[in-house]
């Protein structure tokens, strides 16, 4: 059974349909590999074991009766964050445990309908909010490349599972880098889709304007198949983009001869480690060797991204997480009144950094400093966009490193929010302006940790993006999991 | 400063928090270096240029205003910390004294 996490989805789909493996196998192998495992990952908060196996006995059956599809019997691992009926969704926070939601995500919903398998739900950021998953109320995840390391955040579940074999496939969400950050980190594929080309509906809410859901897997043809299920308009979510969807799994293996490929200056800052520099600059050379163009672009207003996209994700938050009162669902500490009901209620409920980004968000939405702080914020992101807008004028994708480090150890940086949200750095421009981007391995460090690279694309063209990932995949060949769990 | 322990607690109680006299400490003092950090966008002229508010232009999203879909009223408040036949219970909201 363990060479199938060496198999793409697509080639396990054969041995399905062949009947050479069942998805109630393929599901008992993986739920034995969680419970062999993720002692030490800590991946998951909760498995959802009973369910799984009844979801593969279905897929069975329909793949018996010719009535399946891309991902039917396919397991997967779903971040916490994404509400599913009559199953625990917290967020990894406290406010919310025991929530079980009366409806389906969109997502979950389209996932089910295809028939897909759900093993558990990942470990994250509580709401997101974090860049290693140190954050989770709940537990530590760790990298499997180094078990003292983090995994990246805030979908740190997520790239741990897919990359210590605990899952087939998993989703992420990505609000300035939650997805690529962790994929990178990992060694994982990550995808941030075009802002409204998946639906949010049922995604529980961080900074609404931000905010996408994407797959992270284990290589890039797996990737645009997830892409391509999850993709579409969706009347629920009214930021839904009314635009057919591309097949994404059709620029696979085309050549990417005469491909203008940006590079920022301004993504290559001091304070980059010289190996992902180095692991950056040789995969420049191996488009080349593709016959890719090299062609320098300007991003100048990068500087200013970390302290944009800080305003405007607490701004939103603050408003978004002003749900949780008590009263609707998840936990309520009772107090003298109503007002103090809320106040003791969120304050037991939440944890430090969310805390921390309700004030700032509150703070800069105050009468007295909207006009400083938020909308000064959205007009430079408007020069942002606009900087991108130019950029793509001369290029077809843009490349540049997704983190500026790899992997940092387990509580190296939670004494200080501002290192902390630095590390983003390369990861939030894309969600400001609303592009596609996604992460895929190029390299290693001198400790055997992952170094990632990020690939922007135009509004709506993830084809070209994935179609240049999987020729540099296939150029590279890394795709590996570690020792520890291969 | 840009910001004091009494904005801290302010904002705090606007956004219904409660919080510890070493919370405020820590916050006012991180809170502080982060919009210290922030203030670099002052740097930029920016008069003229309209706020992006999303990335994707896209306005007016109509449907027509009708039930699609009706929830179970048990649904809707199964997930209630407290309920009453079919309603969310608070505690008392107008004083009566």
């Amino acid at each position: 059974m363990k060479e199938l996490l060496h198999k793409d989805i697509r080639e396990v789909r054969g041995l399905l349909k062949k009947g050479e493996v069942t998805s109630a196998e393929l599901t008992r192998f993986y739920l034995d590999r969680i419970k062999e495992h993720d002692g030490r990952v800590g991946a998951y908060l909760r498995t959802t074991e009973e369910a799984a196996l009844a979801m593969a006995e279905e897929a069975d059956k329909r793949i018996r009766a010719g009535k399946d599809g891309e991902l039917t019997g396919i397991p997967f691992g779903i971040k916490d964050i994404f509400c599913t009926r009559g199953v625990e969704t917290t967020c990894a926070s406290q406010i919310l445990k025991g929530f079980r939601p009366p409806y389906d995500a969109t997502v979950i919903k389209i996932l089910n309908e295809s028939g897909y398998v759900h093993l558990g739900r990942l470990n994250m950021d509580e709401f997101a909010m974090g860049s290693s998953t140190e954050n989770s109320s709940y537990q530590i995840t760790k990298n499997p490349w180094d078990l003292t390391r983090i995994p990246g955040g805030s979908s740190g579940g997520s790239a741990a599972a897919v990359m210590s074999g605990l899952c087939a496939a998993a989703l992420g969400t990505d609000t300035g880098g939650s997805i690529r950050q962790p994929a990178s980190l990992c060694g994982a594929v990550g995808l941030k889709p075009t802002y409204g080309r998946v639906s949010r509906y049922g995604l529980v809410a961080f900074a609404s304007s931000l905010d996408q859901i994407g797959p992270i897997t284990r290589n890039v043809a797996d990737c645009a198949i997830v892409l391509k299920a999850i993709a579409g308009h969706d009347p629920m979510d009214s930021t839904s983009i009314p635009q057919p969807v591309p097949d994404y799994g059709a620029g696979l293996g085309k050549e990417i001869e005469g491909l203008r490929i940006g590079i920022p200056g301004e993504y290559f800052i001091e304070g980059m480690d010289p190996e992902v520099r180095q692991a950056v600059e040789s995969s420049l050379a191996t488009f080349e060797g593709l016959g890719a163009h090299i062609v320098p672009v300007s991003l100048p207003h990068t500087e200013y991204a970390v302290a944009v996209y800080y305003i405007i994700c607490t701004a939103e938050a603050s408003s978004n997480l002003a749900r949780y009162d008590g009263v609707k669902y998840g936990m309520r500490v009772n107090g003298k009144d109503i007002i103090d009901m809320y106040k003791k209620t969120r304050s037991a409920g939440f944890g430090k950094e969310v805390k921390r980004r309700i004030i700032l968000g509150t703070y800069v939405l105050s009468s007295g400093y909207y006009d400083a702080y938020y909308r000064k914020a959205g007009q430079v992101r408007t020069l942002m966009r606009r900087d991108f807008d130019a950029a793509f004028g001369k290029c077809d994708v843009i490349v540049t490193p997704v983190s500026p480090t790899t992997a940092f150890k387990i509580g190296e940086k939670t004494e200080d929010p501002l290192t902390m949200y630095l590390s983003d750095i390369f990861t939030i421009p894309v969600n400001l302006a609303g592009l596609p981007a996604m992460s895929l391995p190029c390299g290693f460090d001198g400790k055997g940790l992952p170094i990632g690279l990020q690939i922007i694309g135009k509004p709506l063209d993830e084809v070209l993006m994935l179609q240049a990932a999987y020729l540099f995949e296939a150029e590279k060949g890394l795709k590996k999991l570690p020792d520890a769990f291969a | 400063m840009k910001i004091t322990k009494d904005v801290v607690e302010y904002v705090a109680h606007l956004a219904r928090l409660e919080l510890l006299p070493t919370e405020v400490d820590q916050y006012t003092e991180q809170i502080d270096r982060i919009l210290a950090y922030m203030d670099q966008l002052n740097a930029l002229d920016t008069t003229g240029i309209e706020p992006t508010t999303h990335a994707i232009p896209l306005v007016n999203v109509f449907r027509a205003d009708a039930v699609d879909h009706n929830p179970e009223v048990e649904d809707a408040v199964s997930n209630a910390p407290e309920r009453e036949k079919g309603f969310f219970k608070v505690p008392p909201i107008i004083e009566t004294e």
